[in-house]
Order: structure tokens, then C-alpha cells, then sequence
């Protein structure tokens, strides 16, 4: 069957099982926009406020349903607009597949107007990308993108698509996404890392097993890895089997139950003292689904010293990349978790969880003077009020350490964070994406007023399409996570941090059609969070909080893990 | 800090002969902080494949996690680090300036010592094309340096690895 370009790009989004996309139409991508005109009924179409809006949704959608989240923009602008969110699920390697068009064939390498060179800029920040040059080749590319996008370790995947191939036609057949591996281009890429994860070696679940029989101190590590692998059972099961205390990175939660018993908290930076000072005293660190980055491992050399450390991970690039190791299984952490279960003996290890457990796991936090709103009271609120399962988005700074050491999240996708290119402004869109995923579920975005002022115009996009979304901003007027540096390490040299400026957050969401709450203390806060759950509709709650909280505890970065510089 | 325990490694890699592969290569390089001595691409028995060697200075541990980077890359088809005993060649050509008849005779028999081949001779200059290591080709501008070298230009190293290994195994 003969089709043009932009409707062989929409049935290969079928063969996918694509029916979201986020988006933002421009001159370049107009074919395909008018192709989705004619598939109305099969794709729902989000129109974010601007591109960037569109790829956090996207990528929002992506870690919040497993699905691969698919993003449309146009060139030039359109295009560059994109770059930080496709960055952003680059650092964490969330499955997003964006689709730009470019200018027409013989205006390439001109400057032509909204001409940009995409596939050069995005280089380092997707998994692979594209440029269409030729219709006959456009099938092909997509079901590549999208298998590259979703397998082995999972990332973002741009293609480019010249106008005039959206536009020419050319032979198309449907084919099952089962059978793309079997003819096209895809069969060269059978066996490639990118698509294919290596199949682990059982000789070295061997070693490991043994490893963790013989240690008397084990430390667990919970990453990313465990959430993109769908592992979490099979890693909650080894953790209780080894009876092994289990520290959380930021990507890896929700992958380990909050209440559980053996969980020290996050580690690193602003790690919990337990799951610090068991890093620094344990005999076996095994570290799975996390690239140990400088958030973690500050000091890589006097990293788990006393430690064997041993890492799994679906990518052979990440062993000894951070942190040296003594053992690495490479491939993917449920199958390696399983056959690893059938191996350990079952354990108790009560003297060193005593040992790690006589630290906190926990901040505790003074209340504040005169009443005013503390971060743990906060979230003590949501934690009583709001449905145990909502999804939590955030954005980056103070807020966002206070939401994952604070809420205790309970299944993998539950939070949704910018953990490895620390994105503010990614919290908005992303919600967007969660909610339109998840529309059974309420989702929140836990902002600070910095990140929140970034991409706050993404709350028309909230407002159009109905979602009750419930945004709660840590106002402390300053960015505070760098306020908090300026304060310990800056010589309170308060440069250009403090927020003394507009707008009223509650009336702009009011501006927006959405419910606007200010919260001053406790019972305010309750009940705007009870009236926004119950109006299921779209808010922002204005949490007033003092300028001065900070994150505890604090390590600075490149400084020893238990070194702490705030307790 | 670990000791750094530097040298010399020689990679070879099959890619996609596609436009814009090389550059994704060498931006790999610049981006993981390494930096290229030699790089040498062309097509292969199989023109839909490119050869390409890439020679830099680095150590075990840093040239292990270079290769893992590269094969993550899609348009890679197997990576290999080379053994020392590979055979490596590149092949270098020079214009030296040759005014009389004593100076053409004298570059003419540093030629020789050194196998290089005569491509083109005027009566001002002599260009010699010469194949060899690193080595060799350094000893051979050496003594053409005596006469005055007006242009120099070299391929990179190629290599391969001798008796039944191939990069494939």
C-alpha cells in the first residue's frame, strides 16, 4: 500500500502501540500534524504550553506507565526547546521516543529558517537518533527507534524527518511488532547492546551468591536499575532472604517499600546516618542498578572501604566506571536477582542491623517558631491526607530531598525524579505525563517556588485537560538547596538566590482556572489538601516555609560519607 | 588516585558506512575526556562496513570502559582492542625541498635505507611516500629535517592483528 511519510510515521506509532503522544505543532512537522487530524480517534494528542513541557510529559508518561512515552515537536526552535527533557531522560534512562521534522531536503545545510542541525546537538544526550532523508528508509528507522528506545538499558531516541519525506510516499505494510526483529533493519541489530542485554553468566551469580554467604556486614544498594527492570520483587525478596539492610539511591525509590524494615533511607549526599555509616562499616556492598555517581559515591577512593563491593548492571559501561568493584554481573538485574535468590542462604544478620539501626534513618526536624509550616510537616500532611498510592512528581533542590527522604513510596514509578540531571522545572510537566498515563490515580508535584516560577505556564495544559493534578510549592522565597550552600560553604554570600519577587501563586493558578491555596501553618495546609482532593480538580497550594530550613543531613560533595556537615 | 600506568592502545572497530557515524565516533572520544592519537577510517571487504583504528594513550582501566562506551554505540559492530604484536602501519608522505643535485641524491638514498618510494620529483623538490610504524616514519622525517620539509601529511595507523585472529574473535 502506497502512503505518504507522515502516515507511515503514525501506523509505525500503531504497530507500537502508541495512542499518547505530547506535543507541539510548528511549519516543519505540519504533514504529520495533518495526518493526525485524519487518525483523531486513534492517538491522544496533549498540546503542552511550550516543547520542553511536552518532553518532561512524555517522559513523566514513560517512567509512570513502563510504556515508552512518544513526543512530537517541530524543527528549529521547536526542536532545541526539547533538548533539556531529552536530556533529562537521558541521565535516567527513561524510554522516550521523540520525533522532530526538518526543513525540506534542498534547504539542509542552508540556514534556512527554523533549520537546526538536531541530530548533531542531541548526540550525546539520546541512545541513538535519526535523520530521514529518504521515505523508503522511515519505517525502518521508527521501529529501530522504538526497539532501541525500550530495550537493554532503556533511553531517549530522536528522529529527524526531513518535510519533503513526510511528504513523499512510498510502499507500506504493517507489520507486527513481534515480527520487526525478523526482517528490515532491525536484524542486524539482534544481538547489540542497545537492544539486547547480555545474558548473565552463571558462574558469576556463583561467586556472588558466595560473596553474600560469607559476608557478616551486607549492604544493599536499590538504584534506578531495579525500577527499570521491573525487579523490585525479586530485590525486596533477596533483601529479606540475606536479611541484609538496604540503602536507596534517589532514582531507586519506590523500587524497596519505604515502611520496610530493613530500608536506612537514601544515601549519599543527603543520605540518612544509617544508611551512611553503613556504607562506611560494611563487609559486602552489592550495588545494583546504580552507576554509584558523585551524589552517592562522594569520595569514590574511600568509598565502602572496608568493603567488597560487588555491581549489577545491564550496562557493561557502568562497571568500574565510578566506582572501582570486586565482582560485576552484567545484565538484567530481575533475572540475575532470581537465579541469585535460588543460591544465598538464607541469613540473619541481627548485630550489624542493630549497629545500623542505632543511626537514624529518618531526619528529624524541630518544629518551627511562631507555628510556621515546617518540610516534615509538609509532608506528614500529605502523608496523612492524600491516597497512599499517588504518584509523586518533583522538581529539583530542597523540596525534592525532603519528599523522598520523607514519604514513604511503595511500588516502582511511584516517584518520578530528575536524579541524574537534576532538571528544575521538570516536576509540571512531568505530573502531565503521570496523570494522562495513570488516570485512576492522583498525582502530585512537590515544586519549589524556583522551579515552580521555570515552567509554571504548563498549568493551561493542566487546566485544559482536566487534570487534578495537585501541586504543592516549599515557599521559602530562595533557591534554597544553593541558599543552603551559600549558608554552610559561601560565607552566606547570598548571591542572586533570594526570591523576593512575584506572582501570587495563588492567584495565578486562580488566573490559570485552577484552585489556589495559601498554606501558613498546619491546619491551612490540611485544609487546602483536603479541599483540592476533594474538588478533583487541577491546584497549587503556596506552602509558606522559612527561608533558612535546610536539607540534613548534608556531605559535602567529594568529602568522606560519614563526614557529615550537617547532622 | 590510582597510579596511571600510560600507553600506547590501538582499537579497531567495524561500523555502519553511514554519513555522520565518524563524527558520533570522535565525539564519543571528546566527550569521555580521551584524547585521539591517530584515526584512520575506510570501507572494508564489505563496503557496507568501515574499518575504523583509533590509536590513543590512556590506561587499562580507562581504554576498558573507552570500549564498553563504544559498543554501547549503535552503528558499532564489534570493538576490539588490539595486542601489542599487531602489525601497524601508516603511511606518510613528504615534500622536501631538493634544489641540486647533491641534496636530490643524498634524500634519494635516505629513501632507500628507509624503503620509501619516490611519487614525484622536480627540480625543487622530491616527494617520498613511505609505510610504516610510528617509529620508522619518526626516524624518517628526523633525517629529512636536515633538508627542509615543505609539507608533510600522514594517513594514521592502520591495523591488524597477525596470524588467525581477526577482530571478530
Amino acid at each position: 500500500m502506497k502512503l505518504k511519510g507522515a502516515y507511515i510515521l503514525l501506523e509505525c506509532l500503531r504497530e507500537q502501540g502508541v495512542d499518547t503522544i505530547f506535543g507541539y505543532p510548528g511549519g516543519a512537522i505540519l504533514n504529520v500534524y495533518d495526518a493526525l487530524y485524519d487518525y483523531k480517534d486513534k492517538f491522544t494528542h496533549i498540546l503542552t504550553a511550550h516543547e520542553q513541557g511536552a518532553a518532561h510529559a512524555a517522559d513523566g508518561y514513560a517512567r509512570s506507565t513502563g510504556k515508552t512515552g512518544v513526543c512530537f515537536a517541530t524543527s528549529g526552535p521547536g526542536a532545541t526547546n526539547l533538548t533539556t527533557g531529552i536530556a533529562t531522560a537521558y541521565m535516567d534512562s527513561s524510554p522516550v521516543v521523540f520525533i522532530t521534522c526538518n526543513v525540506n531536503g534542498n534547504l539542509i545545510g542552508k540556514d534556512s529558517f527554523q533549520e537546526i542541525d538536531i541530530t548533531g546537538i542531541s548526540l550525546p544526550i539520546t541512545k541513538c537518533n535519526y535523520l530521514v532523508r529518504d521515505v523508503n528508509k522511515l519505517a525502518g528507522i521508527i521501529r529501530e527507534g522504538f526497539a532501541i528506545a525500550r530495550s537493554g538499558r532503556p533511553g531517549p531516541v530522536l528522529i529527524d524527518i526531513q518535510k519533503d519525506v513526510t511528504a513523499a510516499e512510498c510502499d507500506y505494510e504493517f507489520l507486527p511488532l513481534e515480527k520487526h526483529f525478523e526482517q528490515g533493519r532491525l536484524t542486524r541489530l539482534a544481538d547489540h547492546p542497545s537492544v539486547k542485554s547480555t545474558e548473565p553468566n552463571i558462574n558469576d551469580i556463583k561467586i556472588l551468591a558466595d560473596m553474600i554467604n560469607e559476608a557478616k556486614r551486607p549492604l544493599l544498594i536499590c538504584g534506578g536499575g531495579v525500577v527499570r527492570a521491573k525487579a523490585s520483587s525479586e530485590f525486596r525478596e533477596l533483601a529479606a532472604k540475606i536479611d541484609a539492610p538496604v540503602a536507596i539511591t534517589v532514582m531507586g525509590g519506590g523500587a524497596f517499600p519505604g515502611g520496610n524494615d530493613l530500608k536506612t533511607g537514601m544515601i549519599g549526599m543527603h543520605g540518612s546516618q544509617a544508611s551512611n555509616m553503613a556504607c562506611d562499616a560494611c563487609d559486602l556492598l552489592l550495588v545494583v542498578g546504580s552507576r554509584l555517581s558523585d551524589r552517592v559515591a562522594l569520595d569514590p577512593a574511600s568509598f565502602a572501604s572496608q568493603a567488597k563491593i560487588a555491581q549489577i548492571d545491564i550496562d557493561a559501561a557502568e562497571i568500574d566506571k565510578n566506582v572501582k568493584t570486586s565482582h560485576y554481573i552484567i545484565g538484567d538485574a530481575k533475572k540475575i536477582l532470581a537465579s541469585l535468590l535460588n543460591l544465598v542462604n538464607k541469613a540473619s544478620h541481627d548485630d550489624w542491623k542493630k549497629y545500623v539501626f542505632s543511626f537514624k534513618t529518618e531526619t528529624e526536624y524541630d518544629d518551627a517558631e511562631g507555628g510556621a509550616l515546617t518540610p516534615k510537616q509538609i509532608l506528614s500532611a500529605v502523608e496523612k491526607i492524600l491516597p497512599k498510592d499517588i504518584i509523586v512528581s518533583t522538581d529539583v533542590g530542597q523540596h525534592q530531598m525532603w519528599a523522598i527522604q520523607h514519604l514513604k513510596f511503595s511500588y516502582p514509578g511511584q516517584l518520578i525524579t530528575s536524579g541524574g540531571f537534576g532538571t528544575m522545572g521538570f516536576g509540571l510537566g512531568a505530573a502531565i505525563g503521570a496523570q494522562v498515563g495513570n488516570p485512576d490515580k492522583k498525582v502530585l508535584h512537590v515544586a519549589g517556588d524556583g522551579s515552580f516560577r521555570m515552567n509554571c505556564n504548563e498549568l493551561a495544559t493542566e487546566e485544559f485537560y482536566k487534570l487534578p493534578i495537585i501541586t504543592l510549592i516549599f515557599n521559602n522565597s530562595t533557591l534554597g538547596m544553593v541558599r543552603q550552600w551559600q549558608n554552610l560553604i559561601y560565607n552566606k554570600h547570598f548571591s542572586y538566590t533570594t526570591l523576593d519577587r512575584g506572582p501570587d501563586f495563588v492567584k495565578l493558578a486562580q488566573a490559570y482556572g485552577l484552585n489556589g491555596y495559601r498554606a501558613a501553618n498546619i491546619s491551612e495546609l490540611e485544609s487546602a489538601l483536603k479541599d483540592a482532593l476533594a474538588s478533583n480538580k487541577g491546584s497549587v497550594i503556596d506552602c509558606i516555609i522559612d527561608i533558612d530550613e535546610m536539607v540534613r543531613p548534608m556531605v559535602s560533595g567529594g568529602a568522606h560519607i560519614s563526614d557529615f556537615l550537617l547532622a | 588516585m590510582a597510579e596511571l600506568n600510560l600507553k600506547r592502545y590501538t582499537i579497531a572497530a567495524l561500523m555502519d558506512n553511514e554519513a555522520g557515524v565518524l563524527s558520533q565516533i570522535a565525539h564519543l572520544f571528546s566527550r569521555k575526556g580521551y584524547n585521539i592519537e591517530t584515526i584512520a577510517a575506510g570501507w572494508t571487504e564489505d563496503p557496507q562496513v568501515t574499518r575504523l583504528t583509533i590509536e590513543i594513550i590512556s590506561d587499562d582501566a580507562r581504554v576498558k570502559l573507552l570500549c564498553n562506551q563504544l559498543r554501547k554505540l549503535v552503528p558499532i559492530r564489534s570493538v576490539k582492542l588490539l595486542n601489542d604484536n599487531a602489525v601497524r602501519r601508516e603511511l606518510v608522505l613528504i615534500k622536501v625541498k631538493a634544489e641540486n643535485r647533491d641534496i636530490r641524491g643524498e634524500i634519494i638514498q635516505i629513501g632507500n635505507i628507509f624503503r620509501a618510494s619516490i611519487i614525484d620529483i622536480t627540480p625543487e623538490t622530491i616527494t617520498l611516500s613511505l609505510i610504516g610504524d610510528e617509529t620508522k616514519t619518526a626516524a624518517f622525517e628526523d633525517l629529512l629535517k636536515e633538508f627542509k620539509i615543505i609539507e608533510l601529511a600522514r594517513t594514521g595507523i592502520v591495523a591488524i592483528e597477525r596470524g588467525t585472529d581477526t577482530i571478530l574473535n
